[in-house]
Order: structure tokens, then sequence, then C-alpha cells
């Protein structure tokens, strides 16, 4: 049986991404720790994350779990998902500038004030609700996921890479943004898969079946 | 390709039992809020929110044990709102597997602990509920106040300003109740939720007062809503949520189907 687990460092609920992880393989055992020998025996990894950017960091530090990710993120399947995606890249403008783990080259911005859709209308930030999804190429992550599904957001801040080949898929609010990641074993996403019904439970599935390569 | 407008049907529950009468013939029980939301989740709800009327506080842990099971097998955002009083009733329900609470008369009484609510757990899992009432006269230039209890109690706070406030605070979302529409079956009060709608930088959800299809989607086109809510139109069965997304379609508006 493999494993899979769920990085725990207190940073709020993590019984809906346990519970989809359990629904999308049933075959694997989710384990939810804090532990950094049970992370560093697991087969695959995910680090969720709610809140601001300076707990989610100060947390990661002061557990020690910042280099056991670091770790992590040299060898097997890492996913990550929504603030546990923004604390991958270098740095994050959120909380007047926070330094994250530099996993992935590049930054962390917010979305510009008084966007407007192609109507004039106020677009509402936080950037809430079901948005699409544009894969940019194929990867085992998109396997069985149409093009342009929808998932499930909730942020204000995205990722800005520095290199444009680790975007795996981007969604427009309203210009494009980068809302997935890819870099060989480490894959990311803005929106929550755990929150997205179908498609969503398709995507922990696939990573939940990931050998780590493209 | 844009953000989809959301649709969101609402249950009320008392002592962890669904009331205000569902009526899904093919349904198993009708009360059981469990089987009611996995239904809502097959047709396409893009969100559900669970309103606890539980009075008694003894009781109040029916609604965790609702959420958790709910959590357990429905993956899309869930909200709870109702006697959301303190910082452990909020993190009790995020633990049980909600996303957002719903934070009502709370936030009229102390509105710093929306403030604190939001530093605590984040804006966007704070859901500020406005209930709120015309109280201009005809000729007048349109204002609302918001209003407890029911609706029965003014406070003199206007609504417009109220819910700048709320979001200064840190609310990550409104959900605006018309008083004067709750229960009519007339449709929302729009130009109280579009005043809402453009006054705040967040997502507004309309309510109170839809009785058929092109209300959703006139909440939307007029009123300017992110998201529609509704209970009874969907609990007896009149419309499915697949009909109400087809309908808002129809007219234009980016759904997810």
């Amino acid at each position: 049986m493999s494993t899979v687990a769920v990085i725990d460092y207190g940073m709020g609920n993590l019984h809906s991404i346990v519970k989809a992880l359990q629904h999308a393989a049933p075959e694997v055992d989710v384990i939810c720790v804090s532990d950094a020998e049970a992370i560093l025996q697991a087969d695959r990894v995910v680090f969720p994350g709610v809140g601001a950017i300076r707990d989610c960091m100060q947390a990661l530090n002061q557990s020690g779990l910042a280099d056991v990710i670091l770790q992590v993120a040299k060898s097997k399947p890492l996913l990550g998902i929504c603030l546990g995606m923004q604390a991958l890249l270098t740095d994050s403008a959120e909380n007047n500038g926070t330094p994250c783990l530099a996993i992935i080259d590049g930054h962390v911005v917010h979305f510009p004030e008084a966007l407007t859709d192609t109507d004039g209308n106020l677009l509402k930030i936080p950037h809430m609700g079901w948005n699409q999804v544009h894969q940019l190429h194929p990867h085992p992550l998109w396997e069985n996921i149409p093009q342009d599904s929808r998932f499930y957001f909730v942020h204000s801040y995205y990722a800005q890479p520095n290199d444009a080949a680790v975007t795996a898929a981007t969604t427009q609010y309203p210009d494009a943004f980068t809302c997935a990641l890819a870099q060989a074993n480490v894959f990311a996403v803005q929106f929550h898969p755990e929150k997205s019904q179908a498609v969503g439970l398709q995507l922990l599935k696939n990573f939940l079946h990931w050998d780590g390569h493209v | 390709m844009s953000l989809a407008k959301r649709i969101i049907p609402c249950l009320d529950v008392d002592n962890g039992r669904v009331v205000k009468g569902v009526k899904f013939v093919d349904i198993r029980d009708a009360g059981d809020p469990v089987e009611i939301a996995r239904r809502y989740d097959r047709e396409g709800a893009d969100e559900i929110t669970f309103l606890d009327i539980t009075a008694t506080h003894d009781n109040r842990d029916t609604i965790v044990h609702v959420v958790e099971q709910v959590a357990s097998e429905v993956f899309i955002p869930l909200t709870v709102g109702g006697g959301i009083r303190t910082l452990d009733d909020i993190r009790r329900m995020l633990n049980a597997g909600a996303d957002k609470v719903g934070i009502n008369s709370a936030a009229v009484f102390n509105p710093g602990f929306v403030r604190e609510a939001a530093e605590r757990f984040g804006s966007q899992c704070i859901v500020v509920a406005i209930d709120a009432k015309k109280v201009s006269q005809l000729g007048e230039p349109s204002c609302w106040e918001i209003f407890t209890h029911g609706g029965r109690k003014p406070t003199g706070i206007d609504a417009i300003e109220w819910a700048r406030k709320m979001v200064d605070y840190g609310a990550g979302e409104i959900l605006l109740t018309s008083m004067d529409r709750d229960g009519t079956r007339e449709g929302f009060d729009l130009p109280l939720t579009r005043a809402i709608s453009e006054a705040v930088t967040v997502p507004v959800i309309a309510s109170g007062g839809v009785g058929n299809l092109d209300h959703l989607a006139d909440g939307v086109i007029e009123g300017k809503a992110d998201a529609v809510l509704a209970a009874s139109i969907f609990h007896f069965a009149e419309y499915t949520i697949e009909q109400a997304k087809q309908r808002m379609a129809a007219r234009g508006i980016e759904v997810r189907l």
C-alpha cells in the first residue's frame, strides 16, 4: 500500500483534503502528520495551506518543516495547494514581503486594484468561485481532465514564475495568470482540488498514481 | 472565459434535521441534510450553505456532526451560519470541514469580532451576513438599514456603510438578505443588491425572495451579485439546480455546467 503524507503545520483545516484524498484513491494510506520522519518516508506528499503567508512561513521555519519540504521537493512527488503553492516560490508580496521556500524561481503578487471585466463591471477580490483552468501542455496530473475544466478558487495573490516553462496552466481574471506549476517532481495548484468536485478528485487521483516523472 | 456566477442552495438545519419542508419525492429521508447535500452536489450546486437555527445551546453540536458527514463525501465549498459568536465556534466548524462561516448578529453587537476572526482564520473563510430592510419612503433616495432578530429590531446602521465597514474589518464575502423580500417569492431587492455589490470590493451573495429562475438571473444581471442563494425553490423540487443554471446561461450569464 502506498502512503501519502498531508503536511500538518498548524494552519487550519485539513479535514477536507484528507477526505478528498481517501475518496479519490481508497487504496492509498492517507496520513496527516507534522513529523519529519513520517513525511520523508511517505511515497508522496501534499502541502496544503490557507491563511496568510507570514504565519505559514513562520510555522514552517519554527517547526523545521521548511527543510523537510526542501528535501521532499528533491526526491518524490509533491503537490502544493493554494498557499502551499505560493510558499514554493522565492518570495511573496503578502505581509509587506515574505521570503518563501524558493523551490520554484519567481514571485507571488497581488491582483491589481480596480480590475474590471469587458463590460466594465468591477472584478471582486478575492478571486472566489469556479473558473476555467487552461492546460498549457500535457502532464500526468491532467489525465482525464477536460481542457478548460472549472476548479474552485479563493485567493488574492498568485504566482509569477520567472521561467514561463514551469507554468502548467493559466486562468483568466481578467488577464491570464499562472494557476498551476509543474517542475520535475513538483506540481502545485492555486485552486482547491479538494473542493472542485469530480475534476478535483480526478486531479488528486492522478497525483496519487504519479511517479514524479513527466 | 471567466469566473462563473455561483448558485448556492441553503438548508435550514434545526437539531441536525433540515426544516422548512423539503419535498423531494425520491429522497428516502427528506430531513436528512447529508442526503439533500449529496443531491444538490449531483445537480451541480457550486456551494452549499447550512443555516443552523437550533435554539438551544446544548444541541449545537449536531450541526458539527452534519458538517463532518457532508464534508466527508461532498467535495464543494460548505458554509455554516447561525449562532457563530466566538473564535472557538469558528474553529469547530472549520475543523469539521466547513470552508467558511457566516457571522450575522455577532458582527452587529461586536464588529471587532469580524476583525479578530479574519486575522485568525483568514478573510477567505469569513462571510458577513447582512439583513437589510428599506427605510426610505417613496420619493426619497433609497436607503436601507441593518435589522437583527429576524428583521424585527432596527439598529440605525446604514446597510451600505455597514457593508463597507465589514470589508474593512476583514470580511471576505457578504451574504446580503433583503428582509422585505425574504419569504415573499417576489425576487431579490435588486436596487439594494446592486448598491451593496457596487460599494464593496469582495463578492456579494444575493439572498431573500427568489420565486422563479429568472429572479436568480436578475440578481446577477441587474443586482450585480457574484452569487445567488435560494432555499425553497430548490427544496420543493420546483426547479433543479441544473435548470437554474440553464436559465442563467440562456440569459448570457457564465455558469459552471
